[in-house]
């Protein structure tokens, strides 16, 4: 049983990773990675969706026919995300307002249903939650790496704002590394998305091949 | 058979639907005040920057009047009274600028001064044209104190075209519509400052929306 749960956070967290091993959900990725805070907002939502949503099928996966799956599995993604929209809307204010346009994207976001689909409908509650919660982790590692390289490069600072995202506690985190007058304006704009994630996806393949393991291919198939 | 599989796959959806349908009912519910209050809150905070607290002791969120814009936009106007008195009026301007509509709050005191302007939303391209945001820069600063006729219509422009206003390096299409909007606020101002001014005017129902 142990190794099942560490086979699910190794394969969430690198292996399987949804951003930088299967290519997924590059829409909220190249959106919302301006700063390093964006990025890890959006995953944090993202991983409550997917937490919630995989709970979710999993309990209902036997009473779901194989015929209404995808409209089952869309509606409770759907339903996952509007309930955590109202939320941060009503309660965590500062940081809807700058991920609010893009929290309803997170429906359209295909990594959650690609993980419906090819764990929580098949397997019980708990490894299905535990999935979910751990592929959204490593999708918020993903945006807040990608983020924090653009806003480096890009802006000169690293966790602008984080005090408004996470409380005043952390300040501490928000840094000014150079003047933003040096950055390099395209980091922040969309092309600077698309460079800095597929360098990121190289860096992981070259870890991988220093560690000795074999390529495996992204992409839809290997998750399925 | 098959008409009932059909039957059963319909009352399975239609059973998740009702059950998640009601679900998020109940969340509306539960949120729904406080979202209103936040986006009062909002507001508070937007007017707050171009209404200073010495000119009005009413609560201008709650004291608006509803007018139309030279465009025909319906625009809300907040005011800011004293003992009786309009001092000060607030409402949202729009400037088309690099990459679409600009949205503005301007403040405008009795006289047809402005009293600030601060920019709501916008998407210009980070590093160039958002300099016009209060956090980036003071360049919006500028704008407090002046009217039509300080400087002279004809020099409410950006200096390339010939008017008062300093472009930013590597960005004139922004400042231009900022310059262009302020301007023509305060048009609207001067052309329904009878209405505004008027203390009687039926006040609009508090919104919580926007």
């Amino acid at each position: 049983m142990a190794t099942e749960y560490k086979t699910i956070v190794r394969d969430g967290l690198w292996e399987n990773n949804g951003v930088l091993a299967m290519l997924l959900g590059l829409c909220p990725t190249m959106a919302m990675t301006t700063s390093a805070t964006n990025g890890l907002g959006m995953g944090l939502a993202t991983a409550v969706v997917m937490a919630a949503s995989s709970l979710l099928v999993s309990a209902f996966r036997s009473r779901i026919t194989q015929e209404v799956r995808i409209p089952v599995y869309i509606l409770i993604v759907a339903a996952m995300v509007t309930l955590v929209d109202l939320c941060m809307n009503a309660w965590m204010h500062e940081l809807y307002k700058v991920l609010g346009l893009f929290i309803a994207l997170i429906v359209s976001n295909c990594l959650p249903l690609a993980r419906l689909e090819a764990f929580a409908a098949k397997e019980p509650v708990l490894p299905s939650f535990m999935d979910g919660l751990f592929m959204g982790i490593g999708f918020t590692i993903a945006l807040t790496s990608i983020g924090a390289v653009r806003e480096i490069t890009g802006a000169g600072t690293l966790f602008a704002d984080a005090s408004l995202l996470l409380g005043p506690a952390f300040k501490f985190m928000e840094m000014k590394l150079m003047s933003p007058d040096k950055g390099v304006l395209m980091m922040i704009l969309p092309p600077g998305g698309f460079l800095v994630a597929g360098l990121l996806v190289v860096c992981k393949r070259i870890l991988d091949v220093r560690a000795g393991k074999a390529i495996q291919m992204g992409g839809a198939h290997s998750a399925a | 058979m098959k008409q009932q599989n059909m039957l059963t796959h319909g009352v399975i959806l239609g059973t998740f639907c009702l059950g998640f349908a009601l679900l998020l009912a109940v969340t509306d519910r539960v949120t729904a005040q406080d979202i209103a209050a936040r986006a009062i809150e909002d507001r508070q905070n937007s007017l707050s920057q171009v209404i200073p607290d010495s000119i009005h002791d009413n609560n201008p969120v709650t004291d608006s009047v509803a007018m139309k814009d030279g465009q025909g936009n319906e625009i809300t106007v907040y005011r800011a009274t004293k003992e009786g008195k309009v001092t000060g009026v607030a409402y949202e301007i729009f400037g088309s600028g690099y990459a679409g509509k600009m949205k503005l709050m301007l403040g405008v005191d009795a006289e047809g001064k402005v009293l600030g302007v601060r920019v709501l939303a916008h998407k210009e391209t980070p590093g160039l044209g958002d300099k016009i945001e209060v956090k980036k820069g003071d360049w919006i600063l500028r704008f407090a104190g002046l009217s039509i006729g300080n400087p002279p219509v004809e020099k409410w422009k950006v200096k390339k075209d010939g008017g008062q206003f300093d472009q930013f390096a590597g960005a004139t299409i922004t400042p231009r519509g900022v310059v262009r909007a302020i301007r023509e606020g305060l048009e609207f101002f001067a052309a329904n400052k009878a209405q505004m001014m008027d203390i009687s005017a039926p006040k609009e129902p508090i919104k919580g929306e926007h």
